[in-house]
């Protein structure tokens, strides 16, 4: 059906076709309309589940994993504080191998208080063995929380997925959204290890120094695995619905001899730059990076890389950049632009391309181009 | 030990209530906010020499913009679940140096009852030198009106479209368990009242508290003009009780005494906000059993020898 | 492509008419984005909405700065904020107001939506709403047509008056 929806309504309209029994989630600005929608579904009886108003993001998690190893659907959503505090928690969904999916509205980190974009929040989430994948419309948030039910819950991947908006961005802009109905392309959830009274098992209790790095590799594994899982279901329902998603999101990347690579919806504003830049004579192309985890294989061979990074490692550098100079050898300029929301238009971003400096770092704002 | 100080000289009129403003005219609060109403009074009786430990809510929006401040006096903003640890460990920094400055938490009911509620505990119960106030709006404000432990039966935010099926949590008898010095509710429509217990509060050494009702017209949905009534409406109802507990010691004060003997309709309270609309009579029924049965209990407590 | 960016203050509905108007230009088989910027201010801050239209889907997240039309629902928000601000030259501004305000350069227009509100009764809490009066003066104007902008008020708002209002700003927007 064909509407008009905000990036948090598109999640909440996911999450009412898929149905979880179980929902807590907690609000923080930019996601709380995913909240207020789910409670209002909830209210007014078209979603029948569970909606747990809890009282932290802590909670959020722990309650999604209590309801989670009973074998049922989990369901939960924050952004930027909201995610930090239920770290500990984070890790436990996904060592426990539950397949919890969550929204996270990309937002900046205090102090000071800042609401606006950034992806800092969930690249400290990168290690804890969540899959995450990052968006950039709302029909993408829409169709990205459908399948993260399918792959969370797949057997061979068990584990849980993020998907990320950009605060406001994304989540508050107003673009068109089609529903569908998933019918059997989500199947019930069926979880091996969930808890049943009649063939009792402990869970989490002490694991020696014999066993724990098993149970570690066990995680790398299903994260491998998971890599055919998405690609599967990426095709089916591509298939089935006619919207097709990859690991990356590839624009005029064939020939050119400078790729951008960015997340959310500086990759999609990057697709704009490129035009300008194509029309000047420069041979660009941008390369959306969709799935941060499980980390796909690029294809940046004999190409000059400009790695935008909405995001920072202090000591280190762009987190991307890091990720993307550790897979290849080529020449890698490091932007690091639209933190706590800074405004970065199509225009900065092929100012990125006309000025790159390769094997160099650049703060927008901070720097100047020499 | 806890010593037990001089009391204070009583102030009866407003006008001994000092003259120095440490909220200034720039916050961005809505028009009708009872939370930096308060405030005002809180930092009047405070005075200079005195931090607030805010942790996120209102409070923090409308302190204005980094690098600007509304507020006279330091504000240390700090994580929504973290007040009262945060503050634990500047009083016990103050103290360690031998400076009396007074470290005042300034926290919403969200940070209070709900995610706060652990770290305030423990503060509590570790004797933490500070003076926690809670303002009460009742629901989430700084995120738009979600629903928070302290929102009351039967009031729609937008997390309760249908009003809320829970009550709402009783913090003063959870502070009570851990027995500090001093504990007081108060209310931003009485300011004389909530000006002289801040004054009284911080005359104790060890832990104190005041939770102070806090009208919100957008939450609330009321027009903005009415928030002084508000908050009278609900004392003169017996929905909010103006008391005091010294050393375990109950007192009543005098409006909420009137109240417990002529009380106004609930109705009156709740037909003029928006958030009870379409309250149906059974949970009406339900919540004025609730006040009766605690205005009851005080009235026993304070009795009692 | 054309760029809308609608100047009004905190909860006089600018957010809602962006919206409106996005999706009334989707019922005219376009693509159309609607994007609030928020700001750390509270109720009463001016606020700006920005409305992309084009035929081709939109990848452009960053605010309008060289807008086709400027559409003020406040006209006290011009004292505080250039609303002219980036606009092209030859630019539309549309102003809520009883006044023909000219702006040399541009193509100006106005209609009295405060008054079209009053009239319909089409007041909440005290404040007339705007953001519907403001789709009939824009379908006059041919941003969007008239029958996506019924189409598109019927979907948001239940309450008739809502289009009798909008009809009332086409009838006396001197096209
Ligand atoms: C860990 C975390 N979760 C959620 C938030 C978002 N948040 C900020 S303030 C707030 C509500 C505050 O409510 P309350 O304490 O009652 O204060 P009020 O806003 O009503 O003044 C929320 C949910 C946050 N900042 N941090
Ligand atoms: S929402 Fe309520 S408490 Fe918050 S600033 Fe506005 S009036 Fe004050
Ligand atoms: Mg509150």
């Amino acid at each position: 059906m064909k509407k008009i929806a905000t990036g948090n309504k598109a999640v909440a309209e996911a999450v009412k076709q898929v149905r979880p029994d179980v929902i807590a989630a907690y609000p923080i600005t930019p996601q709380t309309e995913i909240v207020e929608q789910i409670a209002e579904f909830v209210s007014g009886g078209e979603l029948k589940s569970r909606y747990i108003p809890v009282e932290s993001e802590h909670s959020a998690m722990a309650a999604c994993i209590g309801a989670s190893i009973t074998g049922a659907r989990t369901f939960t959503a924050t952004s930027s504080h909201g995610l930090l505090y239920m770290h500990e928690m984070t890790n436990w969904a996904a060592g426990a191998r539950l397949p919890v999916v969550m929204a996270n509205v990309n937002r900046s980190l205090g102090p000071g208080w800042n609401i606006w974009a950034e992806h800092t929040d969930a690249l400290q989430e990168r290690d804890t063995g969540w899959l995450q994948v990052y968006v950039s419309t709302v029909q993408e948030a829409y169709d990205a929380t459908l399948m993260a039910f399918r792959i969370a819950e797949h057997n061979d991947v068990l584990l849980p997925v993020m998907i990320n908006l950009d605060g406001f961005l994304l989540s508050h802009i107003m673009q068109p959204l089609d529903t569908i109905d998933p019918g059997d392309f989500i199947p019930p959830m069926s979880l091996p290890h969930a808890i049943d009274t009649k063939n009792p098992a402990g869970y989490g209790g002490l694991t020696g120094p014999d066993q724990q790095f098993r149970v570690r590799w066990d995680i790398e594994r299903s994260m491998r695995d998971a890599v055919k899982v998405i690609e599967k279901t990426q095709e089916e329902f591509a298939k089935r619905f006619g919207r097709k998603y990859g690991f990356t999101e590839d624009y005029l990347c064939g020939d050119a001899e400078v790729i951008i690579v960015a997340m959310g919806t500086l990759g999609k504003e990057a697709e704009v730059a490129v035009d300008m830049l194509r029309q000047e004579g420069v041979k660009a192309g941008s390369m959306r990076l969709r799935w941060l985890r499980p980390f796909p294989k690029l294809n940046l061979k004999g190409k000059q890389v400009v790695v935008i990074d909405r995001d920072y490692s202090f000591g280190r550098g762009g987190i991307l950049a890091t990720e993307i100079t550790a897979q290849t050898k080529e020449q890698v300029a490091s932007i690091i632009a639209g933190i706590g929301g800074q405004e970065v238009t199509y225009e900065d971003i092929a100012d990125f391309v006309r000025h790159r400096c390769m094997g160099t770092e650049f703060w927008f704002g901070v720097d100047k181009y020499v | 030990m806890r010593i037990r100080s001089p009391p204070l000289q009583e102030l009866d009129t407003i006008a001994e209530i000092p003259k120095e403003e440490y909220v200034l005219k720039c916050t961005s609060a809505c028009a009708g906010c009872s939370d930096s109403l308060a405030l005002r009074y809180v930092l009047k009786a405070a005075g200079p020499d005195t931090v607030l430990v805010v942790p996120a809510c209102c409070t923090s929006v409308i302190q204005g913009i980094w690098p600007n401040t509304a507020f006279n006096v330091p504000v240390y903003n700090i994580a929504f679940g973290a007040a009262a640890a945060c503050a634990s460990g500047m009083s016990n920094a103050f103290r360690a140096a031998g400076k009396k400055t007074n470290v005042i938490v300034y926290a919403g009911d969200g940070g209070t009852l709900d995610i706060g509620i652990q770290a305030m505990s423990g503060a509590f119960e570790r004797g933490t030198d500070f003076l926690y106030i809670c303002y009460d709006n009742e629901a989430y404000g700084n995120t738009g009106m979600q629903r928070s432990g302290a929102t009351p039966l039967g009031a729609r935010t937008t997390t309760t479209p249908a009003g809320k099926t829970d009550a709402k949590k009783d913090i003063d008898a959870i502070i009570a368990a851990h027995d500090p010095p001093y504990q007081a509710t108060a209310a931003a429509a009485y300011p004389q009242d909530l000006f002289k217990k801040v004054q009284k509060a911080l005359t104790f050494r060890g832990p104190t508290f005041i939770h102070v009702l806090a009208p919100c017209p957008p939450g609330w949905r009321y027009s903005t003009e009415k928030t002084v009534e508000m908050g009278k409406l609900a004392v003169k109802s017996g929905m909010w009780v103006l008391y005091e507990r010294e050393y375990g010691r109950l007192t009543i004060g005098a409006q909420s005494k009137a109240a417990m003997k002529k009380p106004i309709p609930l109705e009156d309270y709740l037909a003029p906000q928006g958030r009870f609309k379409g309250i149906d009579a059974k949970t009406v029924d339900i919540i004025k059993q609730r006040i009766a049965r605690n205005l009851a209990r005080l009235a026993a407590e304070e009795a009692a020898p | 492509m054309f760029e809308i960016r609608i100047h009004s203050r905190g909860g006089q509905g600018g957010v809602t008419a962006a919206r409106l108007l996005a999706l009334a230009a989707i019922y005219d088989g376009k693509y159309a984005t609607a994007a609030p910027f928020y700001g750390a201010e509270r109720r009463g801050a001016p606020i700006v909405s920005f409305v992309r239209i084009d035929d081709k889907p939109i990848r452009i997240y960053s605010q309008i700065r060289k807008p086709d039309m400027v559409v003020v629902l406040d006209a006290s928000v011009m004292d505080v904020v250039d609303v002219l601000q980036g606009l092209k030259a030859g630019g539309k501004v549309f102003v809520n107001s009883q006044q023909k305000k000219t702006f040399s350069g541009y193509v100006s227009s106005n209609v009295d939506l405060t008054g079209i509100a009053l009239k319909e009764n089409l007041v909440v809490s005290g404040s007339p709403i705007l953001n519907t009066p403001v789709i009939g003066a824009l379908a006059k104007m041919g941003i969007v047509s008239v029958e996506s902008a019924k189409k598109a008020i019927r979907e948001m708002f239940t309450d008739e008056r809502n289009v009798k209002a909008a009809e009332a700003a086409f009838r006396e927007m001197s096209a």
